[in-house]
């Protein structure tokens, strides 16, 4: 890619999470970082394939596994449609205060699965909300945004490994025609699968 | 209904491990002991839909979660609690108050009683109406039982307990 292009390809963008995510860091993905990290390869006994969702919850299910299980790094990846869905999440993490929590953000502007419409932040032209900053507001210990594949890639497990609670923010390009993701498999055993390596 | 003491003394009981909740009028009279408590963690969340995504999180991590919301906040948290109790079959237990159901003066006609148990039986959940302010001690066991009954199950469920006041 070009180190001076705006905003970054979501495969690569994940790739980079891919190449970086250790044993014990558990990595949910939902919507189309779901379908984008199935199509990347195997998945890990502590990946959360978030799907089928509730849309806006990504963050929330995260809090609950960062709660519970504090000596794992959990990595959730949720779209800007997600997150404006829920901001409230924010603060509901904040005020657990979760070391060991890393919310990425993939910001493409869109609601991509659905036809590529404009959230309501975009809907008007340039986006309206300045994800970091509301993160720094709702009282997140460590703020990043990358805008570059270079950059997220030279920083990653610093951002990883940084005391959180974390939130990251991934400018990203819109995947034009891309489909909505479908489980890889039952839900239902799917979870029972992940408690266990959860739990491990 | 219940004291903040009868409450904490029952969820101790049932080793609850997190109570994640939004208070109301009823519900948050026993924020403070629930706090107190060492053995329960208390998770505040913004909204209730918030609620059953973290106690799923939490489930998974091999916690046992208890979901304390108004049915007014049931109605709201409707995609979520389907999402994790029929999507991901995880069976959360949740205590649910029941606004207005023993007094409608702060709220005359209040829809909650028009909408609460109908939309239960629509969930096709396990859930019951512990309305007998006159007998808390009976009530308080017969919801141990309840809970106790769902987690032999492995199926969620709702205690649906009577409030005055919104």
């Amino acid at each position: 890619m070009d180190s001076t292009q705006r905003g970054m390809p979501l495969s690569e963008s994940l790739g980079v999470l891919r190449e970086t995510r250790e044993d014990d860091d558990v990595v949910m993905t939902v919507m189309g970082t779901a379908r984008e990290w199935m199509q990347l390869g195997d998945l890990h006994p502590l990946d959360w394939i978030y799907v089928p969702s509730s849309m806006g919850q990504a963050p929330a299910l995260a809090l609950g596994m960062a709660l519970a299980q504090p000596d794992k790094q959990i990595i959730v990846c949720n779209g800007d449609g997600c997150m404006l869905m829920n901001l409230g999440a924010l603060v509901t993490i904040t005020a657990q205060d979760p070391s060991n929590f890393t919310l990425i953000i993939f910001d493409n502007g869109i609601y991509e699965i659905t036809g590529a419409q404009p959230t309501p932040a975009t809907a008007g032209g340039d986006s309206l909300v300045d994800y970091p900053a509301l993160a720094a507001a709702a009282g997140f210990r460590q703020i990043f945004a990358f805008d570059q594949l270079d950059h997220w890639q030279q920083s990653a497990r610093d951002v990883i490994e940084a005391p959180g609670p974390t939130f990251v923010h991934l400018a990203i390009e819109p995947v034009p025609g891309a489909a909505g993701p479908r489980s890889p498999s039952h839900a239902p055993t799917r979870a029972e699968q992940f408690a266990e390596a959860l739990q491990r | 209904m219940f004291t903040a003491p009868q409450v904490v003394a029952l969820l101790e009981e049932l080793a609850f491990t997190h109570v994640v909740t939004i208070p109301d009028s009823t519900l948050g009279q026993w924020e403070d002991s629930l706090k107190q408590c060492e053995s329960i963690e208390y998770v505040g969340v913004c909204r209730e839909g918030e609620a059953w995504a973290v106690a799923a999180g939490l489930q998974l991590g091999g916690a046992t979660p208890l979901v304390m919301i108004q049915c007014t906040g049931l109605f709201e948290s409707g995609d979520s609690l389907r999402n994790a109790l029929f999507d991901y079959q995880r069976p959360l237990f949740g205590l649910v108050g029941y606004r207005s159901f023993l007094d409608q003066s702060t709220l005359p006609g209040d829809t909650c009683l028009k909408f609460t148990e109908p939309i239960l039986d629509a969930w096709g959940m396990d859930w019951a109406l512990y309305d007998q302010a006159d007998d808390t001690e009976g009530q308080l066991k017969a919801i141990a039982a309840q809970c106790l009954k769902c987690r032999e199950a492995d199926v969620p469920g709702i205690a649906l307990v009577a409030e005055g006041r919104a």
